[in-house]
């Protein structure tokens, strides 16, 4: 009996892979499991191949696997492109429908064992569709409840009525049948049902804003971006906010800027070109101390890259875009249920703070879905200082306060009308060339960043031992897998997940590395730019390493394990 | 907490008069320059209007022009280049009972604003936009803008840039403005008079306001003679409008298009709250 399982759903457009993997992850989670699921498509805009990964377990999955256990093809049209991601062994297990004609010779060459599967005709038999055959049998072979199957279905296509119920389920029965024919060691060891939550990195960003008080986004459609700002539109009416599909990726950050200032917490979304061209009125947001949330769903880059795959190249333009000495806030998500928690203090932060604030995340968070328990944790709500005891003459918005952070009224406070400015200003907003005026902004906007206490925010630590591994967002979760099976195989190894990448956390990360003999910061990009950051300022020790791989390939934990020994 | 929890009772005050618009920022404007007389025509448009200073946010750009929020008393947005138009209307969508008004220049608005100028015309979001048109790019000492004569010379394009210019107000009415006018920035009393027809009318407002630069287009001071006041005539007819202003003397004034389409989303959205979004994500077998 395993603890986890994988299985790759592959087939031509329109053969219904997605589906069938959809309902298998649902399906997971109905008979206690937890699960992650990746989509992989052709070049073509509709219609091409599509493959649906799925890793099942016992407890929750922080990495893809390292390799996949079974692969049914629904057929071989171009399925064969995805071979270099898929990865299989001997152990491996492809079931081929003989009437699709020659297996992929890709597929062939990993050595993974076939066995003849009649997909096209058991479901010709029963007048049902292939892909629930193939659902059947994987429901089969991971020794799936039928009524864990059946309850999925019925969620995922109720909708379509009983008789198309019945027909996915009459197939589905007659997959699982043939199945039980074939030998394989992938059953897991049983669930446990129970309450689990459905979604994927980019609806969990989008539900921290909403749970973070958002009441204004604006954006311009960008992959792998785009589905944050769909998921929001509706949710945003029903919660009395509004969502604005901008003319350009520059209108829909000034547009977040505008209803900021007009006193709503605002977010806009992108990926790395969208954010080149918001970096200028970043800057102006910095300058003139206008809360806002900017959600990265990085893809790799640069220029159009490949947008369908993660990498986190954008860390530079994060930390430092935009001309002049511009500090804010960059926050990153460590996993999909991080994504919810950490989009809601991006918003807290920036309202508190009045300042621009990152949440980066990538394609690989944002894209994959997952099955995890509910992520229940809130952060304690920090809100917008819009209140002054000061009128008229007295009135300075830049008042200098103990923290740095000075009142900002919305428009509509009467007696206190002043000029969000993006020229350096003095105390009451007005322009000014003036050296004091300048260096005093300056210190104030840089002040209020350092000295905030973050609490725990800034990351977090598991596990012990003298080598220690430094990882933020998506790599995190591998980087904790590999971990995982160091410390099975004797490995001590501790790992750092940063969350806050700005300001750097200097003295937690101090603490967190304390009595290392060996410190490697891991990261899929190739410059190593987070190792570089933390390096320039003095948070590592000289001698730390770098592990810097780019996308679009995802990292495997047993890639991390091997560096790290 | 929605959007609806800033909002303020839009209230109209009569005794309102052009000193209370009035801020205490010393202008950096050249001696002479039209934008004065812009400014002063605002201000005495904000207050015919009767909304008070805190309900008024003027929103611009940069150059010249985009330099007045300063100098009214009103909450104020000095922004990036160009990027006023989505300022002002991610402002006006949050805080739908504020009056917002947008100013600026002919190369902030038509050149590296010239998207945002299309799309708001387009969106119809109940904005008034200002543009002060001097026909050169003053704050960086006088280049060629989209509305600069083909011939007019200059040291960036010597013999000038042999290109026409385009008509932003032909412009507003193909993309959808709902209210279209030109005045003339020293003609304060008239241009006052547009302007608060512009504020009162609902949707997008586009005021083209010829603004003569005393210091890179001295010549345009001729403008007071050539302006043929009132020669155009409000009409409901976006057609007519736009045979009333394409090809003609781009020196007459008045109000040439005021239109029937119905502003974009005027009112806020009623919330409902968050519950039964979180519930979309839970996967229950006992449920």
């Amino acid at each position: 009996m395993r603890d986890s399982i994988s299985i790759v759903f592959a087939g031509s457009g329109g053969a219904g892979a997605i589906t069938a993997g959809s309902a298998f992850l649902q399906a997971a989670a109905r008979a206690g499991y937890y699960g992650l699921m990746t989509k992989l498509s052709g070049a073509q805009v509709r219609g091409g191949e599509a493959a649906a990964l799925v890793e099942i377990g016992v407890a929750p999955l922080d990495a893809q696997p390292d390799r996949y256990d079974v692969l049914i093809a629904l057929d071989w049209d171009n399925v064969g492109k995805f071979a270099p991601e898929l990865p299989m062994d001997a152990a491996s297990i492809v079931l081929a429908d003989p009437a699709a004609g020659k297996p992929a010779e890709a597929i062939v060459a990993t050595g993974a064992r076939m066995v003849d599967f009649p997909l096209s005709k058991l479901a010709a038999d029963v007048k049902g569709r292939g892909n629930m055959v193939a659902l059947g049998a994987a429901a089969a072979l991971a020794g799936f409840d039928a009524s864990a199957v059946e309850q999925s279905i019925r969620a995922l296509i109720g909708a379509k009525g009983e008789a198309a119920i019945v027909s996915s389920l009459v197939a589905i029965a007659a997959g699982a049948a043939a199945a039980r024919g074939i030998e394989s060691d992938i059953a897991l060891k049983p669930g446990h049902p129970g309450r689990r939550w459905f979604g994927s990195g980019n609806e969990a960003i989008g539900l921290g804003a909403l749970r973070g008080g958002v009441r204004f986004v604006a954006a311009y459609p960008i992959t792998p971006a785009t589905e944050i700002t769909e998921w929001l539109a509706p949710r945003m009416k029903a919660v009395g906010g509004r969502a604005m599909l901008a003319e350009d990726e520059i209108a829909a950050i000034n547009m977040a800027v505008g209803a900021s200032f007009g006193g709503a917490p605002s977010l806009t979304v992108t990926s790395g070109p969208g954010l080149s061209l918001k970096v200028e009125t970043i800057g102006l947001a910095i300058s003139a101390e206008i809360p806002l949330v900017i959600v990265d769903v990085m893809r790799v880059g640069p220029s159009t890259g490949i947008p369908t795959k993660s990498d986190q190249g954008d860390l530079d333009l994060a930390l430092y875009g935009t001309h002049g000495d511009a500090p804010r806030i960059v926050l990153a998500p460590m996993s999909i249920a991080d994504c919810a928690l950490t989009t809601e203090r991006a918003v807290h932060l920036a309202e508190a703070l009045q300042t621009p604030v990152f949440v980066l995340s990538d394609q690989s968070l944002g894209q994959t879905q997952t099955i995890i328990d509910e992520p229940t944790e809130r952060a304690e709500p920090m809100a917008r200082v819009m209140a002054s005891d000061r009128t008229g003459a007295d009135f300075r918005r830049y008042q200098p306060t103990p923290d740095n952070v000075s009142p900002m009224p919305a428009p509509g406070a009467e007696g206190r009308q002043w000029v969000a400015e993006g020229l350096s200003h003095d105390e009451f907003g007005h322009p000014s060339n003036a050296a004091r005026f300048h260096v005093a902004g300056l210190n104030k906007r840089r002040d209020k960043l350092e000295a905030f206490d973050y609490g725990d925010i800034w990351g977090e630590v598991s596990g012990e031992g003298d080598t220690v591994v430094i990882a933020f967002g998506s790599s995190v979760g591998p980087v904790k897998e590999a971990a995982r099976r160091l410390r099975d195989s004797g490995v001590a190894i501790r790992v750092v997940g940063l969350r806050l990448l700005a300001p750097i956390p200097k003295k937690q990360i101090a603490a967190a590395i304390a009595g290392a003999r060996r410190v490697i910061v891991v990261e899929q990009n190739h410059t190593g730019q987070l190792y570089r950051h933390l390096l320039g300022a003095k948070a590592l020790p000289q001698e730390a390493e770098s592990l810097a791989r780019p996308g679009p390939a995802p990292f495997r934990p047993g890639e991390i394990a091997a560096h790290i020994v | 907490m929605d959007l609806s929890a800033h909002e303020t009772t839009a209230c109209s005050r009569p005794d309102l008069t052009l000193k209370d618009f009035k801020s205490g920022v010393e202008p950096i404007w050249c001696a002479g320059c039209g934008d004065f007389g812009v400014l002063q025509s605002l201000q005495r448009a904000l207050a015919a209007n009767g909304r008070p200073p805190h309900e008024v946010a003027l929103v611009s750009g940069i150059g010249c022009s985009s330099r007045l929020p300063a100098y009214t008393s009103a909450y104020g947005f000095h922004g990036v280049h160009g990027r006023a138009l989505p300022v002002a209307t991610g402002l006006k969508l949050a805080r739908p009972e504020l009056e917002v008004v947008v100013v600026g220049g002919d190369g902030d608005g038509y050149s590296i604003g010239g998207n945002h100028f299309m799309h708001a015309c387009r969106r119809n979001v109940n904005l008034t936009y200002i543009v002060m048109d001097n026909r050169v790019y003053g704050m960086t000492k006088g280049q060629p803008s989209p509305t600069t004569e083909p011939d007019w010379d200059s040291d960036i394009a010597p013999g000038g840039v042999g290109v026409s210019p385009f008509s932003p107000v032909a412009i507003a009415l193909a993309a959808g403005a709902n209210f279209v006018a030109r005045g003339f920035a020293l003609d304060v009393k008239p241009l006052a008079e547009i302007l608060v027809a512009a504020m009162k009318h609902p949707g997008f407002s586009f005021v083209e306001v010829l603004s003569p630069c005393i210091t890179f287009r001295p010549e345009q001071m001729e403008w007071k003679k050539a302006i043929e006041r009132n020669a155009l005539r409000p009409t409901s007819d976006r057609k007519a409008a736009m045979a009333a202003v394409l090809g003609a003397n781009e020196m007459m004034s008045g109000i040439i298009f005021a239109g029937d389409r119905p502003a974009y989303a005027e009112t806020l959205p009623t919330a409902e709250g968050l519950a039964e979004i979180e519930n979309e994500f839970i996967l229950d077998p006992a449920a």
